[in-house]
């Protein structure tokens, strides 16, 4: 885990050379700095200040660096411990509660610095003095009594380390443009997706894919390429609302999405109804599991997600119909069921959806790479402005870009 | 005028060893050590018209001789000195006392702060310089600057024989400066021969380093320094100061020489 502390130097530092001696050291012992702060003084008998926040790979490196320029002046800044005060009500934070970014967050508790478990943006930080450990906490989650992290003294966010891979996530910036080549950016995607395949099948942590889709899918004719990167162990995670699960079931029971014939591209004779049609069945059946293992449903995303065991959760929304049995309909509840999906995330597909898109970038921590495909514009545009700034945004077609990704990996057109 | 704090080296020997000059094995000579030490006084009285203030030896304390470590003084200030060595910890309060009862304004730093005097803080009307490392803490240094309202600038101390910055450094009244490049680091050389032009310093031999040539008291254009360094003195000549050697090997057992026996009072 990547440690880092900011030290603060005083005195008559550059004329002696001091400062250059100290970030020289910094790099000569293998670590790495940041100048937050450079007063120079205004004439030769004032001092300078320089405040420099160095990182190393390992606490330990990390230590070895401060022992190496601490007989040079260089000293860590006076932090003070995180202030905490107890929770008034279930779900209900103190009044100057901290409120979390997701980006990589710590907590100094007892002179320690700790990493904040669990990080996601626009939650609150409860910690545990007894086994020093903290963990993000939504508003709702938060139980009367429980320690919640106020003020800003003894937090530290991390901002994050351009990664060394050089593809289209290290760019970590969602600039949005239909001019945009798209060539390069789904080649990338699906770089990483065999790679995250790979270390799945390991049993690596941190290498689950998850897609968060809408209907537009079913519809623009995407069903085919993401049910095939279901089948290829492509996909670990899938976040829906009942319309996607609807229409893919109606396709495979009906052949139509919404009425709509798929292949003939037309209104089928009292089509409209096939979705609710669908859906009754299944909630006749009792759940899409049971409908899948029956062969009632036969293939799609849904069969293959209940086949390849993809972790699926549906939320639902207030003008759905039905809905098919498994849709969480409270949405605090489908929150918490979504979040306890996040952990072992290590690459977050959000296509065609803004509601989920958006629900699911507030989940993600900033560390996992995040693609936003919608062809309208103000998808991306609007998750990156609600602050998922490392999410990749791509303006086209849920279908195109699904099968471009399948075909990268390997499907026949 | 010039004034000059000393202690008369009644009880000085090697007791401890707390620098690689130090062999308790070496005996001191009292009597050749008092009579060097009052040649020296002789010298600073008759030769180069200082004044000399006495301080009461003390048994017990050794070093006690050694009064460039009892502080640093400026004016009426007086910052004591706090030894890294608990050897000359008991010193402390001698020279404390010593100027308390001159009337002098006492700063005290941090007492968990390592700060031994004029030992490793000297410099020129308009800069300072700082020895850090071997005996003085870095962080003694800004906190000093504040109080003086002086630039210090801190020198790093790589070699352990030169564990002052007085045993390697010499600024003089005319803005030139003695010195021995090999006891600082590269920052630290760098950091002088950007501030002291070439034409003003002297890279003292080797030879002569080790006799303590920087250990020098320079009063107006006399400069007092130990026997046995014919080329610092020549280079000294040809400056236009007036060089008087005294011996002092006695004193270099302990790993002193003429600058460290006396602390400029202004």
């Amino acid at each position: 885990m990547a440690a880092q502390e900011t030290v603060v130097l005083n005195g008559h530092i550059i004329d002696s050379l001091i400062l250059a001696k100290v970030l020289d050291t910094i790099l000569m012992t293998g670590g790495t700095f940041d100048l937050e702060e450079v007063s120079i003084g205004k004439t030769r008998n004032e001092a300078s200040r320089a405040r420099i926040v160095v990182r190393a790979r390992s606490a330990k490196l990390l230590s070895d660096i401060l022992r190496a320029i601490q007989p040079h002046g260089a000293s860590v800044e006076g932090d003070s411990d995180c202030q905490y005060r107890a929770a008034p009500a279930d779900g209900v934070f103190p009044e100057d509660f901290y409120a979390t970014t997701h980006l990589p967050t710590q907590v100094r508790l007892a002179g320690q610095w700790i990493d904040v478990e669990g990080m996601e943006m626009d939650l609150g930080i409860v910690v545990d003095q007894k086994r020093s450990c903290a963990h993000a906490v939504p508003m709702a989650g938060v139980a009367r009594g429980d320690a919640v992290v106020i003020g800003r003294s003894g937090i530290r966010v991390t901002p994050l380390r351009r990664p060394e891979e050089r593809d289209v996530f290290s760019f970590m910036e969602s600039q949005v443009s239909a001019e945009r080549p798209h060539g390069h950016i789904i080649a990338d995607v699906a770089k990483r997706m065999q790679q995250l395949r790979e270390g799945h099948r390991a049993g690596k942590d941190g290498c689950k894919v998850l897609v968060a889709g809408g209907p537009a899918i079913i519809h623009a004719g995407g069903r085919d390429a993401l049910t095939w990167l279901i089948d290829e162990g492509f996909v670990h995670v899938l976040f829906c609302g009942n319309a996607l699960a609807a229409h893919d079931m109606e396709a495979d029971l009906d052949g139509t999405s919404l009425g709509y014939g798929l292949s003939a591209g037309r209104v089928v004779p009292h089509g409209h109804e096939h979705h609710l049609r669908t859906i009754n069945r299944v909630r006749g059946i009792g759940s899409i599991e049971k409908a899948v293992e029956t062969g009632v449903i036969k293939q799609g995303i849904m069969a293959s997600c209940v086949r390849r065991r993809v972790h699926v959760v549906m939320a639902g929304t207030i003008r759905d119909d039905g809905p098919l049995p498994g849709v969480i309909t409270d949405s605090v509840t489908a929150q918490a069921a979504m979040r306890a999906t996040i952990p072992g995330v290590g690459l977050a597909l959000l296509v065609a959806s803004t509601l989920h898109a958006v629900a699911t970038g507030n989940l993600l921590p900033a560390t996992i790479p995040t693609v936003c495909v919608d062809v309208n514009p103000a998808v991306p545009t609007k998750l990156a402005d609600r602050g998922s700034f490392q999410a990749v945004g791509l303006v086209m077609d849920a279908a195109s870009f699904l099968r471009d990704v399948a075909r990268e990996l390997g499907a026949h057109a | 005028m010039s004034r000059l704090l000393v202690c008369p080296p009644d009880y000085f020997s090697i007791d401890y060893e707390i620098n690689p000059w130090m062999r308790r094995s070496n005996m001191v000579d009292p009597q050749a050590a008092v009579e060097q030490w009052h040649r020296l006084m002789e010298v600073l009285e008759r030769d180069v018209g200082a004044v000399l203030e006495r301080m009461t030896p003390v048994r017990g304390l050794p070093d006690l001789v050694f009064t460039a470590n009892a502080g640093v003084v400026v004016g009426h200030r007086a910052v004591p000195s706090h030894f890294r060595y608990a050897e000359r910890q008991p010193e402390e309060a001698h020279f404390e006392g010593w100027f308390r009862e001159h009337g002098y304004e006492i700063v005290m730093l941090d007492a968990d702060m390592y700060f031994e005097g004029a030992g490793d803080l000297l410099g020129f009307a308009d800069g300072w310089f700082g020895g850090y490392r071997q005996r003085s803490e870095f962080r003694a240094f800004p906190i000093l600057s504040e109080i003086f309202e002086r630039e210090i600038l801190p020198l790093e101390l790589v070699d352990g024989r030169f564990y002052h910055l007085d045993t390697c450094f010499c600024p003089l009244s005319g803005g030139e400066l003695l010195y021995y490049p090999a006891a600082f680091d590269q920052y630290a050389q760098s950091a002088i021969a950007e501030r002291i032009p070439a034409t003003h310093w002297f890279a003292v031999p080797e030879a002569e380093a080790l006799k303590f040539a920087c250990n020098a008291i320079c009063v107006g254009k006399h400069v007092v320094l130990p026997a046995g360094c014919p080329e610092t003195m020549k280079w000294l000549g040809a400056r236009g100061y007036e060089p008087h050697e005294v011996p002092l090997d006695e004193f270099m057992k302990s790993g002193g020489s003429a600058k460290c026996l006396t602390l400029a009072l202004d």
